[in-house]
């Protein structure tokens, strides 16, 4: 090594830096409030040669850790096959396709290279989530779409940027395949100008160091990122570790999917195979490779958050192409619900799978839904159209510290949830209320945290209501004796009759009047160790508070409360 | 321009005294124009009743309460309160279906990676009672306020204890009605007036946002109000005559008989001080423009002023999901101080923070049981820190301990010598914290070359030079009492009221004439509540601006306006510049939207000449009688420094680096080569490089 260790740390913080402020002007600059607000989005550097990821955003939504090193990889390989046309400066490519190393199709990435002295050093890349792309419905979360077409529009990549320029024409055809076009102009220019950004201090830095120290810089944070990693799970005992995560359905056929996890350990490094999981679906609830490995590093980084963001960091993480199953998807099956439920519980099967070998740092399984609920109709006093989105969290999983969080974010986000004065304001309901969701907590020493319970009642015109959430027909998993969670529930209420949608969590265009209502519960975290364990002076604050009722203490954790 | 007031209320100001209450001490001072002399005091903060700590400062100042004319007191009473949660028994009465906002969130989790984390509500559940009302969105009524019910709710939570009463209804900023109506009924049942109506304190729509701030509001304000009372009365048996002013988060300051209606705004008022003392510093050295660089021993704030003013915002979030929105100075906290731990990682680099020894058992050389290598243990290894102070502190520690646990904890795996990993854990140190204060003035779209770094703190200026070298920043601003710099912004802070009103219309539709109506109303609103403190006040003005946005866009840009009459053309003009200059876009394709118009209204008090703060007299002639020795200083090697003490300095010294200016309260790094003068208020400015 000639590299000294303090130059390395400071070409380190140098490089999050940059890529720290690509996140920030990418989200001040944003016109979709998924960017904007809720920070669905990511800016990193990677690698001229391979893709690899070198370094990305702290505040990037954790799904795409590790995505956008396939899209670069997949981009870099089709310029030098000759299938995309390769760059000059001042080019940046524009791609969604899901099976070109992304997630689903809102997902947006821009790529661009990064040169010095003519040649490419790395490449500047970001995704960002559009709030639609086209497809059969507004939003592209189709409950029941049977294939990719069905969801939007699917871009290549190809050069929306030309030597600086936006090419008006590919910019005239995305605008006619997708809704609300005329604000999109507003997220291309900042998806572009938080690249320039990025180039910008990307180039101050080289010019301090130098081309090559950087060079170096990268090579060797990418193998102290490796031993950190390989440090870390070395605390793994060697051995196999087996899991099984279940999805609800697909929305299309009414079968659970399974997720059949094997992970072997064996001297600091982890193979994941998922072989036996379920085959691939006739709705939406597909993975594609991309997110499937991007799914297992987050769930790595929830359980190691030391450890810096980098391919490095991958590297002692080996995953088994899940071939033929669901979790490899290929063209043309529908991928919408991957990013948002499917990521998630092949999170819980990691974590289930390692909370025996590593309950320190482990927690029993969270809500991990998006609970994705979406109302599209016509506001008659308004004289507009609408879609509204309701997204929402759950209870977290109980863990040796402490009991789980309630109502906390997705596991592969970290996006806030809309206040309900402003759903209010823009769109004709009214949260009858907006409360926790008592009983929901997974009972256990530590138990899970609560999930939501909120009821919505439409005021004016015609409407119809979608859902895209999970865990309602098994709750998230307890651990170590814990008990599970909670499932989700969703009940329409149709002129005053209820309704349970045949998929529990899952249900398309269900049509609304004025007057109906709609009521969800999310799901409650999974509990941590055996709820006779708990303290009983804990179980009577609970049901002090009104967490649980003193039948649920009695049955759940056997303690009488007076 | 000068504000004609009755000369019979009013104070003249010339002897005025500000106390600052910190973590760990109390500092006061005490200017008298008459005289034209200041006194300074530093006493340790007597946490269980900080007014011990002020009389105590005012005592060792020898300050004769009787001829006093004005007190203005900076507290961490609130601040405490909040972060050890020691907030007083508080019921909230909310909107059927709504008692959990409180509780919920915004569905959050503490850090982006891991999935543990915790969070505890202001108010307990038991706490929070729901009754029968319900508003719509643009305010008309869905339900009824059930009287009877509310009545009820009351009595449970006096039943149940509760000193203090948040009201808080859904969409009340749209229709204060049912609120006021509550207020109403509360007034004649409530024991005390600590009653706190969601919308009073900020009228903007989000419920967990306003609801946390109104029931912080609640929780703090009878310790507030016990708190300013007792002082007031003991400051008052001890002679003194007139009101206390309360330093308030925003930077303006309050009279203590009606801080507490509002207690949620002194919050933060401590780091706000100051901001308000550096900004006032940079005007008068005819520095306008600064990025402020606070560094503690646990923690550091960064904020920024503009023109002289401090950047102030509306979302101030205390910690985790601990939103106080209500118009304050907008200082960023950043966790590395003193006290931050360096240690190798697993991957075998060099990590600063962010674990920090705080200050039990604190950095090894404060002899209490540290262990761990700090960043003040690698000043005080490099000579940057004067060693002797050691022996001052404790005999327990030693130079060569301190050198042995750098050498074994770092050196050891970095194949250097302790001296040279202390180097090592500086460099990290500072470049971390020069990408925080980047982080932070590029979040305001602002380049930080285009500041000066105003250190203060007790560590400030030992890092200063170093952290603007990596920001690209040209010269380092040292006023003369860095560690006191917060009791300085109690006695130069104005008068301040700030107002926002949301008006939310495309530029195509908006009619200008109103918001010029608004301007005139909230600066009508603000000349009088200020005329109402009896204060004396050089100049009174406004400071104007609205927030905008592109039609579709959510987050906001605030465009600083020149007046309060601008026309339509100029606030699209204003509005794509700020724009343009913040993101570097052009959207001729999009529409824009005024969303705020807000004005401040700013009473300035006289003058404080601040070239009294050190001594005139004590300065000696030469350059040379201020030298008080030399000592080996690392500066990439170690190098025979010259040390001088900081109040003999003649005015007009010119100091090359490298050089070490001691005073009692921080010490000043200046690196080889760069340039440092005095200007006439006696601030130390240092030019980076000006001396080679």
């Amino acid at each position: 090594m000639t590299i000294d260790p303090i130059t390395l740390s400071v070409i380190q913080s140098g490089l999050q830096q940059v890529c720290d402020e690509m996140d920030l002007s990418f989200s001040r600059a944003a016109f979709s409030p998924v960017i904007a607000e809720a920070n669905d989005r990511s800016d990193g550097i990677y690698s001229a040669v391979d893709g690899a990821l070198i370094s990305q955003g702290a505040s990037g939504l954790p799904v795409f850790v590790g995505t956008m090193q396939y899209s670069t990889r997949t981009l870099i390989k089709m310029i030098s096959e000759g299938t995309v046309a390769a760059p000059v400066p001042g080019d940046i490519y524009i791609v969604n396709d899901p099976y070109l190393g992304g997630t689903h199709l809102m997902d947006v990435r821009f790529a661009m290279p990064f040169y010095r002295d003519g040649e490419i050093f790395c490449w500047l890349s970001n995704t960002g989530h559009w709030p639609d792309t086209g497809g059969a419905v507004p939003g592209g979360f189709s409950a029941s779409a049977t294939s990719v077409e069905q969801e939007g529009l699917r871009l290549p990549p190809v050069r929306l940027f030309k030597q600086g320029e936006l090419d008006m024409e590919i910019y005239s055809i995305i605008c006619s395949n997708i809704r609300v076009a005329e604000q999109r102009i507003g997220d291309v220019k900042a998806q572009a100008a938080a690249l320039l950004v990025g180039a910008e201090r990307l180039g101050r830095i080289l010019d301090r160091y130098g081309d090559d120290v950087v060079k170096e810089a990268i090579e060797e944070l990418r193998q102290r990122a490796a031993d950190q990693m390989r440090a870390n799970v070395g605390l793994i005992p060697n051995g196999v570790y087996r899991s099984k995560a279940y999805v609800d359905s697909d929305g299309v056929v009414n079968e659970p999917l399974v997720i059949n996890l094997a992970i072997t350990a064996k001297d600091g490094e982890l193979t994941f195979d998922f072989s036996g999981s379920s085959d691939p679906c006739m709705g939406p609830m597909n993975s594609v490779l991309a997110t499937t490995h991007s799914s297992v590093y987050l769930a790595m980084r929830h359980i190691f958050p030391d450890v810096p963001i980098s391919a490095g960091a991958f590297e002692p993480l080996k995953i088994i192409r899940p071939e033929g199953t669901f979790l490899d998807a290929q063209y043309p099956r529908p991928v919408s619900g991957c990013a948002a439920e499917v990521s998630q519980r092949i999170a819980e099967a990691v974590f289930a799978a390692l909370v025996e070998a590593l309950p320190d740092r482990v927690t029993a399984s969270p809500a991990g839904s998006s609970g994705n609920f979406a109302l599209g109709g016509y506001d008659p006093s308004r004289e507009r159209g609408y879609v509204m989105y309701q997204i929402s969290g759950g209870g977290y999983g109980g863990n040796s510290d402490h009991d789980g969080l309630s109502n906390g974010c997705s596991t592969i986000g970290i996006s806030k949830a809309p206040p309900v004065e402003i759903m209010e304001q823009q769109y004709p309901v009214l949260y009858h209320r907006y409360a926790l969701r008592e009983g929901s907590g997974g009972a256990g020493k530590q138990r899970g945290g609560f999930g939501l319970d909120y009821e919505i009642e439409l005021l004016r015109g015609q409407a119809t209501a979608s859902f895209v959430m999970d865990h309602g027909r098994f709750g998230p998993q307890g651990a170590l004796g814990g008990k599970d969670g909670k499932p989700n529930t969703v009940t329409v209420w149709q002129g005053g009759e209820a309704i349970v949608p045949e998929h529990l969590s899952k249900a398309q265009d269900i049509p609304l009047k004025p007057g109906d209502r709609v009521r969800v519960g999310t799901p409650g975290g999974g509990g941590y160790g055996k709820p006779e364990d708990r303290d009983p002076k804990l179980v009577a604050e609970d049901v002090r508070l009104g967490r649980y009722t003193a039948q649920e203490a009695s049955d759940l954790f056997g303690v009488d409360v007076v | 321009m000068n504000v004609p007031q009755s000369p019979s209320k009013e104070i003249t100001a010339s002897k005025v005294a500000g106390v600052d209450v910190g973590g760990t001490f109390t500092d006061l001072v005490m200017y008298d124009a008459e005289t034209r002399t200041v006194r300074l005091a530093k006493t340790p903060t007597t946490l269980d009743n900080q007014a011990f700590g002020v009389l105590k400062a005012l005592e060792l100042a020898d300050a004769d309460l009787a001829t006093l004319d004005l007190i203005v007191h900076g507290t961490t009473t609130t601040t405490n309160a909040v972060l050890e949660r020691t907030l007083c028994k508080t019921g909230l009465i909310t909107t059927e279906g709504f008692r959990d906002v409180l509780e919920l969130g915004r569905r959050t989790r503490p850090n982006a990676y891991g999935m543990k984390g915790e969070f505890r509500p202001v108010i307990p559940r038991d706490l929070r009672l729901e009754v029968p009302q319900r508003l719509y969105a643009d305010g008309g009524v869905y339900k009824e306020l059930d009287e009877a019910a509310f009545k009820s709710a009351l009595q449970q939570l006096l039943d149940k204890g509760c000193e203090s009463l948040v009201i808080h209804f859904l969409h009340s900023y749209a229709n204060p009605a049912h609120e006021l109506r509550a207020g109403e009924i509360a007034a004649k049942i409530w024991p005390n007036e600590n009653i706190t109506l969601g919308h009073a304190l900020l009228s903007e729509s989000r419920e967990f946002e306003r609801g946390v701030t109104a029931a912080i509001n609640a929780s703090v304000q009878p310790l507030l109000r016990r708190y300013v009372e007792r002082l007031a009365d003991q400051l008052a048996d001890k002679g003194y005559r007139h009101d206390v002013l309360v330093m308030n988060g925003n930077g303006g300051m309050v009279s203590a008989r009606r801080v507490a209606i509002e207690a949620a705004k002194t919050v933060m008022s401590g780091p706000a001080s100051g901001v308000m003392a550096a900004a006032y510093t940079g005007r008068r050295a005819k520095i306008p423009n600064l990025l402020t660089y606070d560094m503690g021993g646990t923690s550091t704030d960064v904020a920024l002023i503009r023109d002289a003013e401090p950047a102030v915002s509306n979302e101030i979030e205390i910690e985790y999901a601990m939103p106080i929105h209500v118009p304050m100075v907008d200082v960023r906290t950043v966790g590395a101080g003193g006290g931050s731990i360096a240690r190798i990682t697993e991957a075998g680099l060099l990590q600063v923070g962010p674990e920090s020894a705080g200050s039990t058992p604190g950095p090894i050389c404060y002899g209490r049981g540290g262990t761990e290598p700090t960043i003040s243990d690698a000043n005080l290894l490099l000579g940057r820190m004067n060693p002797e102070k050691l022996n001052s502190v404790s005999s327990t520690v030693s130079l060569a301990d301190i050198e042995g646990i750098f050498a074994d904890k770092l050196g050891k795996a970095l194949g250097v010598s302790a001296q040279e990993a202390a180097a090592a854990v500086l460099r990290i140190a500072n470049t971390r914290m020069a990408d925080a204060v980047r982080m932070v003035s590029v979040s305001l779209g602002e380049d930080p070359r285009d500041y000066a770094l105003f250190a203060f703190g007790g560590a400030g200026p030992l890092h200063a030079t170093a952290i603007a070298r990596e920001l690209g920043v040209p010269r380092v601003l040292v006023p003369s009492r860095p560690g006191i710099t917060n009791a300085l912004g109690c006695v130069v802070a104005d008068l301040r009221h700030d107002f926002v009103n949301t008006v939310n219309k495309p530029l195509s539709v908006l009619e200008i004439d109103a918001v010029h109506a608004l301007f005139d109303q909230q600066s009508a609103e603000g000349r009088t509540l200020i005329e109402k403190e009896n204060v004396e006040i050089e100049e009174l003005r406004e400071i104007y601006s609205v927030d905008m946005q592109f039609i579709g866009q959510t987050h906001l840009l605030r465009v600083p306006l020149p007046g309060p009459r601008p026309t339509l053309e100029e606030l699209q003009d204003l509005f794509e510049k700020a724009y343009f200059n913040r993101f570097h876009v052009e959207l001729p394709e999009i529409k824009a939207s005024l969303v705020n118009v807000n004005c401040s209204v700013i009473g300035r008090r006289s003058e404080i000449d601040l070239s009294l703060l050190i001594d005139p007299a004590g300065r000696k002639s030469t350059l040379e009688d201020a030298l008080t020795g030399t000592r080996k200083v690392w500066f990439d090697g170690l190098v025979d420094t010259p040390i001088y003490w900081r109040d003999h300095l003649p005015l007009d010294a010119q100091i090359t680096g490298p050089a070490i200016i001691e005073q009692m309260d921080t010490t000043i790094v200046i690196d080889p080569g760069d340039k440092a003068v005095q200007d006439a208020d006696g601030n130390i400015i240092i030019e980076l490089g000006a001396g080679v």
